[in-house]
């Protein structure tokens, strides 16, 4: 979202006023029309000013030449979320016939300082498409080193779900999502880039062909760190709508019910079969026992069948009091719909 | 290893453990363990996260009562100086935010109404002179002076415009104008672009239809189709995300949910997984993360919280037919410890779940864009969206989402930050402000009676302004505005 972090200037080589400029002479400046009293008034560093009130000239001439690419380069270097300077990029470039590549690697530069900028993702976007499906390695290798440094940039996670379905390169993608997940299986983009290519990859067959190879993937995930979300979340998300089979995949109780014997991290465990309770999942012997067992002296008695779904909310609303509310409210539902 | 054992936060008040009787008052805390190994990025991050806070609330712990109070004070003239300082002016760092002033103005505004501070006369004036100056001829409000008109900073000067008030403020904004804008960012889709050849999301959606429904200008063409986009923005997870197949996301699940209300659409959504998953975003240290996995952030107690007050009053598998099972159950003790107000430790808590009460202002207006006078309905669906009583207290823990509020985001020399070892901003000091007040009456029976003491985490005098929840604007404000526009458009039609 919008963020207010303010960046400091960078690297500061020695400025040249424009206004000193060859390559600018004969433009004059155009000041911003701030109003006789502004407000929010930003204390412009003398390079930063220029530089904006000679874009501000160039915009409003709307002059389509090399100047004006240059200057748009200044622009963004002082501040690359003017949104109206790429604009008008965008625009110098159609105009100038630009070479696309050169332009990625502007892009990268940027990249380089402001990588959660939604403006450049936005724009390296749009160069992409232009270079078409020959771009999709370097996209794809682009946002890998984005993702060695953050691995979960929202916006390169974008940018590499519309490269994939736009130019194309499916083939490592799942490899890709199995290595990330190594080096960090909490890490939910990762799963969730997993999900995105098992449904959408069109070399992989679909959601229905993977999911099986998935459940067990995803449960062995669960059993190396239950306490891990994204598995569980995955888990659910290969069955979405289809209650019946997940209901009848006997491995989704199984994992749930070794989880609970081992009598920690059991939380999702719970809430997975509270799920399926509310499906019409008919638990054995065994999955009641082990929920029984979890249940403290505070609970008082188990009760029969239907209260089951009763037990877990009380026993979830101790271990997850966080949540109280909410396991209170999934009870009322529980008896509400016996 | 474990990570983020839930009962180091569970700090009880009445539990008389580790009064450790030293010379000072102030205890200095142990450096904190490094995190274990063999763990991954994530676990590590989440590690030093949990330490940092846990450090906070077992300080605030062994502090004597009247202490206590002190630092669970919303710390209004350091806030309201903070603000105000940057109403008028700001630093060269500033720069980044260039394109992006309207949003500084809606930030700090928002803030001091949430705050109650009125704006004197005269920085009235100028504001709306300055976001007159922001108003494209064609229509719509771009960052700045000059700038290209952009759907976010038209959301954020049209909000800033409404908190501001009066009709002065509220002509400034030319609505035919704004209007074309919006037609004009319209996509095929249903979606909307930000700009001027820009990007299609779901934020773009949400600053889209919030201000034609606060401008009264909401209508079938501007309704297409959007509730198709958002949808297909739901993940897996139940979460919502800015564009299909991404993450869900708190700031875009809050959009989302807020558009789709605003249509008239939001049953379309798999509300039981929606609720699951945000829900789930609330962790150990009591404030709300944007993902799952990812670090808490002060601003989601808005986007999360807010997303959460929604939910409350959308009575997902339909209104009851009246005689709910009455559950009361007990007061989890510990839950009210993790608050550790001393002051409401002795309180009934507020728990139980009532009867929901049935009666006219409850009742929604079913009706959406295919109703024959379409924005009559569309209005209403906003207007009336506020009275929807939440059933039995709030979904999310309210009092401890204050509580990360007051001691890990506030600042007490003023403003609000994501979480310790951040700097203070005007965007977290608004998300966290708003995401106060959206707890402090998220428990509220009635739309009309103000919150009970012990909604309020700290002193009483912590109590904000209630924001209307789909817009994110103290409602008198925005009822004041309703009525401006409503009218507006009566007199366009005669």
């Amino acid at each position: 979202m919008a963020s207010s972090s303010s960046s400091e200037g960078e690297g500061r080589r020695a400025w040249v006023p424009l206004a000193s400029r060859p390559e600018f002479a004969g433009v004059t400046p155009l000041p911003q029309d701030d109003g006789p009293s502004p407000v929010v008034a930003i204390a412009y560093r003398d390079d930063f000013r220029e530089t904006m009130d000679y874009f501000r000239s160039l915009y409003s001439s709307r002059e389509l030449s090399p100047r004006s690419l240059l200057l748009t380069s200044l622009a963004i270097s002082v501040n690359p979320a003017n949104y109206t300077v790429w604009h008008f990029r965008r625009q110098v470039l159609e105009a100038l016939g630009a070479d696309w590549t050169e332009e990625l690697e502007f892009t990268e530069g940027v990249a380089k300082r402001n990588a959660k900028n939604y403006q450049l993702w936005h724009h390296r976007r749009w160069v992409a498409e232009k270079l078409g499906p020959d771009a999709a390695s370097r996209e794809l290798e682009f946002t890998r080193k984005i993702f060695c440094l953050d691995a979960k940039n929202y916006h390169a996670w974008s940018h590499r779900q519309w490269v994939l379905q736009a130019l194309g390169g499916w083939e490592d993608e799942l490899d890709y999502c199995a290595q990330l997940l190594e080096e960090d299986v909490f890490n939910n983009s990762a799963w969730n880039q997993r999900y995105f290519v098992i449904t959408k990859s069109p070399s992989l067959g679909g959601l229905n062909a993977m999911r099986d190879s998935e459940v067990d993937y995803a449960i062995e995930a669960i059993h190396a760190n239950p306490e891990n979300e994204s598995p569980w979340r995955y888990l659910r998300g290969l069955y979405n709508d289809e209650n019946e089979a997940w209901l009848n995949d006997s491995r989704v109780h199984s994992a749930c019910l070794r989880v609970l014997k081992a009598k920690r991290n059991f939380k999702f465990a719970l809430s997975t079969l509270l799920d399926l309770l509310g499906l019409g999942f008919k638990p054995n012997q065994e999955i009641k026992d082990a929920i029984t067992s979890l249940r403290t002296s505070d609970l008082g008695e188990a009760g029969s069948d239907s209260d089951l779904a009763n037990s877990i909310c009380s026993i979830l609303g101790l271990e997850d009091p966080m949540r109280a509310n909410y396991w209170t409210w999934r009870k009322q539902q529980a008896s509400s719909s016996s | 290893m474990p990570i983020g054992i839930a009962a180091s936060f569970r700090f009880a008040g009445p539990r008389k453990e580790k009064k450790k009787k030293l010379g000072g008052a102030r205890m200095e805390p142990p450096p904190p363990p490094p995190p274990p190994s063999g763990t991954t990025v994530t676990q590590r991050d989440q590690w030093t996260v949990e330490q940092e806070v846990g450090r906070i609330y077992s300080f605030f712990a062994q502090l004597p009562p009247a202490a206590q109070s002190f630092a669970l004070e919303v710390q209004r003239d350091n806030h309201i100086e903070y603000l105000t300082r940057g109403l008028r002016g700001l630093a060269p760092s500033f720069g980044s935010l260039d394109a992006s002033r309207p949003w500084i103005c809606y930030w700090i505004i928002h803030s001091l109404a949430l705050l109650g501070e009125p704006i004197d006369a005269e920085l009235e004036e100028s504001i709306i002179d300055f976001l007159s100056r922001c108003q494209d001829p064609s229509g719509g409000y771009g960052g700045g002076p000059g700038q290209l008109p952009h759907l976010a900073t038209t959301y954020a000067a049209v909000n800033s415009l409404i908190t501001l008030g009066g009709s002065r403020s509220l002509s400034s904004i030319n609505r035919d104008k704004v209007h074309n804008f919006l037609r004009q960012m319209k996509q095929p889709s249903g979606g909307f672009r930000m700009h001027d050849g820009g990007e299609i999301d779901v934020r773009a959606c949400y600053t889209a239809i919030s201000v034609a429904s606060t401008l009264n200008i909401l209508d079938d063409e501007l309704a297409e189709k959007v509730g198709d986009f958002i949808l297909s923005c739901q993940t897996y997870e139940g979460g919502i995300a800015g564009e299909p197949g991404s993450e869900a996301h708190g700031g875009y699940t809050f959009c989302g949910l807020a558009t789709m209300i605003l249509i008239n659409e939001a049953d379309r959504l798999d509300l039981s997984r929606l609720i699951d998953w945000v829900v789930f975003r609330q962790g150990v240290e009591c404030g709300f993360q944007g993902r799952v996995n990812k670090l808490v952030d002060g601003c989601y107690s808005f986007w999360q919280g807010g997303a959460c007050a929604l939910l409350q009053k959308l009575h997902p598998f339909g209104l009851s037919e009246g005689g709910e099972d009455e559950s009361t159950d007990s007061i989890d003790s510990s839950l009210y410890a993790a608050s550790n107000v001393s002051e409401q430790e002795e309180q009934e808590n507020n728990l139980e779940s009532a009867s929901p009460q049935v009666d006219g202002t409850c009742q929604f207006k079913q009706g959406g864009p295919q109703s024959a006078s379409c924005s009559e309905n569309t209005g209403n669906a906003s207007y009336n969206f506020h009275e929807r009583c939440a059933e039995g207290g709030s979904l999310f823990n309210s009092s401890a989402l204050q509580q990360y509020i007051l001691l890990c985001s506030q600042l007490p020399e003023g403003g609000f930050r994501d979480k310790p070892g951040k700097f203070r901003d005007f965007y977290h000091t608004c998300y966290c402000l708003s995401g106060l007040t959206v707890c402090q009456y998220s428990q509220s029976k009635h739309a009309d009676s103000p919150p009970l003491p012990w909604d309020v985490v700290g002193p009483y005098s912590n109590l904000l302004e209630p924001i209307h929840p789909l817009h994110n604007v103290v409602l008198s404000k925005y009822q004041e505005a309703n009525e401006f526009f409503r009218v507006a458009s009566g007199f366009v039609h005669l």
